[in-house]
């Protein structure tokens, strides 16, 4: 591999503008990692041509001196944002052939920056998964391995792709949307950092829905200060979405002072579950560590709905996705089945096109919002989230941030956890109550199992208060020393090599 | 809650989705699975409670009720699975 697609994104600005190599060599080095690990199945749809115009593109305008806050760098798409004229499709086959006539608006502001796209990433099936597992495309595979274990792994979801191509140094940095922990999650299990910024913060429009009232975009990258430059980028008000915050995007790499003295830390006793491998306790117990040796003072705290996040979710977001993916119905785009009526179009169209996870979704979500059940189970749903998100409040009363896992368990392997869709929702349990409160969260990757697999520790900050949680995983990030890479698709492992800092 | 073929069906009705007889029955299976785990929201008090419905406290703007788009129309009927005289087409739905 070269070792220009194993620079952090400033690196590569820093290289970039000291002309030590081109942003077309640059694009060119990812180009030809994907090529050797696509293996991974971890993008789904290459712009190689699209990547070295922009590129060139990049380099005319480094030449001039001029150039935006992501000039030349190379990044994945997760298949779920818009892209004008490039395939779209959720990785459902109900989008069959999609080419939006629109870009996505987080998209937008990352041309408009500078960056250079490389591709469309995997993901769950509408982000509906916490493996990869569901999309039409077919599974990503983790690029790390466990040791003296060659069974393949997933690398979490639903942004899968997105994950591994960071991992496997691929992109320099990706984006993907997170519902439920779908940035964090892969994140925590692929060893690199994910962000699910505030709710408000990053702009919706043209992002394929899910359940709007928790979606969010955010940054995947190979450093913490990688991701507030990449959420910088993505973030601010767009009148296009409604629920996009009319507020300025502050510095949040200027947050990161590497100073985290006199903060208050959280650590909510109800996150500590049963089974939960003994490696993940060990380490939360050395982030609790780590931050108290830099200065902050850990306090214990309450979260007492936790228990409920999880099952709260999985009425609110099936009713919010029953809701959006009404708009699949053969009519204005993707896949059309025919039928001999309208009716018999739309449900032969949906039944063809839609994998059975979605199905699940959409028919419990049909039902908790149908009469007769929608008091019982969406409007209690919306207390207990009321409930959920005054716990965070009452919580921040003491702290100014909460540290937690990302993750019950790390990576486990391609078709376990399929039999009962339960278990695999537990997946989530630590990454829903943030989604659910609209809080900014970020994973960063901090240890390793027995076997060799990377476990994230998350941060939770106040709303629209990404800073503190950007100081806080600075200064975490620094503690932990995370150096471990994943081996090469079929090659060998490479842990513990040091990384180009 | 257990759900039944016939409950099941009525859902996929409501949903627009074909559910062959033959997996109306296991789909019941795994939705009164997932349901009966949801079954424990039912131990919370929520007397009082308000439902919350917004996300970040902030009042929905308003803008301008002017046209400010449009004139894509072709754009727009390039991704019509079956587009007819410039319009969307679907199986006929007036005798």
């Amino acid at each position: 591999m070269s070792d220009l697609a194993r620079l952090t994104m400033f690196e590569a600005r820093s290289g970039l503008r000291a002309k030590k190599f081109s942003a077309r060599e640059l694009a060119q080095a990812h180009l030809a990692a994907m090529a050797a690990a696509r293996s991974l199945n971890a993008f789904i749809t290459e712009t190689p041509d699209r990547a070295l115009a922009q590129a060139d593109a990049s380099d005319a305008r480094l030449a001039r001196g001029d150039g935006g806050m992501l000039e030349g760098l190379p990044l994945a798409i997760k298949d779920l944002f818009c892209t004008k004229d490039v395939l779209t499709t959720a990785c459902s086959h109900i989008l069959d052939g999609f080419r939006p006539p629109y870009e996505s608006t987080v998209t937008a502001k990352l041309w408009q920056a500078g960056a250079v796209m490389l591709g469309k990433t995997n993901l769950d099936e509408f982000a509906m998964g916490s493996s990869n597992a569901t999309s039409c495309r077919g599974p990503v595979e983790n690029p790390w391995r466990r040791r003296g274990d060659n069974r393949p792994l997933v690398p979490g979801g639903s942004s899968g792709g997105s994950a591994a191509a960071v991992a496997a140094r691929m992109a320099l940095g990706a984006i993907g949307t997170d519902t439920g922990g779908s940035i964090r999650q892969p994140a925590s299990f692929c060893g690199v950092v994910g962000v699910k910024p505030t709710y408000g913060r990053c702009s919706r429009w043209g992002v394929v829905a899910f359940a709007s009232s928790l979606d969010q975009a955010g940054p995947m990258t190979r450093s913490v200060s990688d991701a507030a430059l990449l959420l910088a980028a993505m973030a601010g008000h767009d009148p296009k979405d409604s629920t996009s915050a009319p507020l300025a995007v502050p510095d949040f790499n200027a947050a990161m002072t590497g100073d985290i003295h006199g903060l208050k830390i959280g650590v909510p006793t109800e996150y500590r579950v049963d089974g939960m491998p003994m490696a993940i306790e060990a380490l939360w117990r050395d982030g609790i560590a780590w931050l108290k040796e830099a200065g902050a003072t850990p306090v214990e705290i309450s979260l007492p709905m936790t228990k409920y996040a999880l099952p709260t979710y999985y009425i609110i977001a099936p009713a919010e996705a029953s809701s959006n993916l009404a708009r699949y119905d053969g009519v204005r785009f993707g896949l059309r089945v025919p039928g001999d009526s309208l009716d018999a179009m739309y449900e032969k169209t949906r039944a063809a096109g839609f994998g059975a996870e979605v199905k699940r979704r959409v028919l419990i979500g049909t039902y908790v919002l149908s009469a007769g059940y929608y008091d019982a189970y969406y409007v209690r749903a919306q207390k207990i989230r009321t409930l959920i998100a005054r716990d965070f409040a009452q919580a921040f009363e003491q702290c100014d941030a909460i540290l937690t896992p990302t993750t019950p368990s790390p990576a486990f392997a391609i078709g376990e956890r399929q039999d009962d869709p339960v278990t695999m929702y537990l997946n989530d349990v630590f990454t829903v109550p943030a989604n659910l409160a609209g809080l900014p969260a970020i994973s960063l990757p901090a240890g390793l199992t027995e076997d060799g697999l990377p476990l994230g520790l998350q941060i939770i900050g106040r709303a629209f208060d990404e800073q503190t949680m950007f100081r806080v995983a600075g200064v975490l990030e620094s503690a932990a020393a995370f150096v471990a890479e994943p081996g090469q698709p079929g090659g060998v492992e490479r842990t513990m090599a040091a990384r180009g800092t | 809650m257990a759900l039944d073929k016939t409950i099941v069906a009525k859902i996929a009705m409501l949903a627009r989705i074909e559910v062959p007889d033959r997996e109306l029955e296991p789909l019941a299976g795994e939705l009164t699975r997932i349901l009966t785990w949801i079954e424990q929201l039912k131990e919370v008090d929520v007397t009082g409670v308000e439902p919350m419905t917004k996300v970040a406290q902030m009042k929905m703007p308003m803008r301008d009720d002017v046209v400010d788009d449009g004139g894509d129309r072709d754009a727009i009927l390039r991704n019509a699975p079956q587009p007819a005289h410039g319009f969307f087409a679907v199986p006929k739905v007036v005798e």
